[in-house]
């Protein structure tokens, strides 16, 4: 009878922690959020069944599909940004500087909070003192209200963040580029293939599984955007970088309109599992050009 | 895994290229060029923590009119002493701070226990559920493992409003334990990180072991933890980073004085003084302090947390 079971009783000891873990802050959770995005619940009460009702209404929300369009706005700027520098950097320290003090120099601003780059950069780039607009008015360009002005806001948010990821997500696809083998390499150079046919033909076709595995998790990771905001703009000026985390955040602490809330964490999800989806399907990410 | 050793065999290639410096080559300008692009990248990433140190060694009033100096405006410690709580409160205001109580020592403090908790919570039962997954045999063990990866899709802020929801249930908003529970137990992430060290160790120690009569519980303690000392060393420090840089969980459970942590008491500082009369030099100040423990561990484990990040981002 043991050998049936195995060790049960003993796994059972060992898991027994992590299930509690698994079934208090993941499981009943997610059962509980999806509930709640079906009521109406302002916290001090008890919520009531309102079936679509939340989801209708966010349908017909402007400050939904402005918070919607915000978002989308910084996760291309910041993805865009952040993977072309990314590949560059990655290609440079495969080629010329593997040093890992160079590698831990482009990682630093990566493992520093969010809310310390945000501060950072909010003083760098202030309008009367801050150093970036110091040295723009040196070559006589003009002051910009980076965080301050609608048009700046998601750009510079963007920006901020492209600054602290761009170490880390060249770190990933520089051990990407290690895991190719150097002899298809010497094939190119025996062929002739100049740097850039070599780039396209060798390199960029044998990164792929790294590339989408790199553009899930960041893009996974952008649409989640808040310390940042929450830090310099606040959401502001007006709507200008209320993104959607920000805006579920003051649906919730700030109105205490827990169901809508939900809703709108219910909808995010769905996007984010179908960015996913997407990314993995589209650019066959789990295939290999190597096999 | 092959990351991790990767570097080793590069060590040769650490020297600058001599291709620029032999005499008899001509200056290959490509390389030249690449390392400069190099070199524009890593000052990129420091001049800002530079210009960090600059404020926080400047005095408030100075900084308005030597916005553009590159070394300290009107030397003082006076924004590190603000911060630190050794300043009077006329002190602080002369010296453009907003006069305010900065509690940072306590911060300090509730970042550490927060910090330090969790990550030794996380990795210690992430390691015991990883051992269940890899070296016991159960019915259905790949099926509940399977489940608790499905759990690293889903969003943090998705399971954040229901958290927050019992947290606040149990009585247990503003408390330290009601900040730390959900990161206590485990993570799909760290499972699966240590899952894949314990799978690859060998079978025989851990047989020899039991043939004496050992039980499950040594075998884990005396042989499977210690002989993954490294994976967990490096688990704990990619753990402790993130806990110590969270703001989202502890902005929405601790934003009382008592158990408030630095990140959130930094955004607190910020928004404590007016708009338009911020307390740079202080500010900067408090981050560089917020920021010292991270500085620290990457210049005792630098090498580690970067050879680790190629394992890590498979998540």
């Amino acid at each position: 009878m043991t050998s049936r079971l195995g060790d049960l009783k003993i796994a059972l000891f060992f898991i027994f922690p992590a299930v509690i873990g698994f079934v208090a802050f993941f499981l009943i959770p997610t059962i509980r959020g999806i509930y709640l995005s079906f009521t109406e619940y302002s916290i001090l009460g008890e919520p009531t069944w309102i079936g679509l009702g939340n989801y209708t209404a966010i349908f017909g929300d402007e400050l939904f599909w402005n918070a919607m369009g915000v978002t989308i706005q910084y996760v291309v700027l910041n993805i865009g940004f952040q993977t072309m520098i990314a590949l560059g950097l990655a290609l440079l320290m495969h080629r010329v500087a593997k040093s890992t003090f160079i590698r831990g120099a482009l990682l630093l601003p990566f493992l520093v909070a969010n809310v310390i780059v945000a501060l950072l950069w909010f003083w760098m780039l202030d309008y009367q003192l801050g150093i970036v607009n110091e040295v723009m008015s040196w070559v006589g360009l003009p002051r910009v209200a980076f965080f301050g002005s609608e048009q700046w806001a998601i750009p510079t948010i963007a920006f901020v963040n492209v600054w602290r990821h761009m170490g880390y997500t060249a770190l990933l696809i520089f051990a990407g580029l290690q895991s190719i083998p150097n002899h298809l390499y010497e094939v190119a150079n025996l062929d002739g293939a100049s740097p850039a046919r070599t780039f396209w033909s060798v390199t960029m076709p044998l990164l792929r599984p790294v590339l989408v595995l790199v553009l899930v998790v960041t893009v996974i990771g952008s649409f989640q955007v808040f310390d940042t905001v929450a830090v310099t703009t606040n959401g502001g000026p007006v709507n200008a970088s209320r993104v959607i985390q920000m805006y579920i955040y003051q649906k919730a602490f700030g109105e205490s309109d827990f169901g809508y809330a939900s809703a709108l964490s219910v909808i995010l999800f769905v996007i984010l599992a179908l960015v996913a989806f997407v990314q993995m399907k589209f650019l066959k990410g789990n295939e290999s050009d190597l096999d | 895994m092959t990351t991790s050793t990767a570097p080793r065999k590069n060590v040769s290639s650490q020297n600058p290229p001599r291709t620029t410096s032999s005499p008899k080559k001509p200056i290959n300008w490509r390389r030249v060029g690449a390392w400069v692009l190099v070199g524009v990248a890593v000052a990129v990433t420091i001049a800002p923590f530079l210009w960090m140190l600059r404020t926080a060694l400047s005095s408030n009033s100075a900084l308005a009119s030597n916005a553009g100096n590159l070394l300290p405006a009107d030397f003082s410690w006076g924004a590190f002493k603000r911060v630190l709580g050794l300043q009077t409160t006329e002190e602080a205001i002369a010296d453009g701070g907003s006069g305010a109580a900065i509690n940072f020592w306590l911060y300090l403090q509730n970042s550490i226990i927060f910090a330090t908790v969790t990550t030794a919570g996380q990795v210690f039962f992430s390691a015991m559920a990883a051992y269940a997954f890899a070296r016991l045999r159960w019915p259905g063990r790949n099926k509940v493992f399977a489940v608790f990866l499905t759990t690293m899709m889903v969003p943090p802020i998705f399971t954040a409003l229901p958290n927050f929801l019992m947290i606040k249930n149990l009585g247990l908003l503003n408390t330290m334990a009601g900040m730390s529970l959900p990161f206590l137990f485990m993570t799909p992430f760290a499972i699966f990180f240590l899952r894949q060290f314990f799978l690859s160790m060998s079978r025989e120690v851990e047989e020899a072991a039991m043939l004496d009569g050992a039980k499950h519980l040594r075998i884990f303690f005396q042989i499977v933890l210690p002989n993954a000392a490294a994976p967990i060393a490096t688990l704990a420090l990619l753990t402790f980073i993130g806990q110590w840089n969270e703001y989202f969980w502890p902005l929405l459970v601790g934003q009382d004085e008592s158990v408030r942590v630095l990140t959130v008491g930094l955004s607190v500082f910020k928004s404590q003084s007016p708009q338009g009369a911020l307390d740079w030099s202080g500010l900067m100040a408090g981050t560089l302090v917020a920021a010292l423990p991270i500085f620290l561990l990457f210049i005792a484990f630098g090498k580690k947390v970067v050879n680790s990040i190629g394992f890590s981002g498979i998540k």
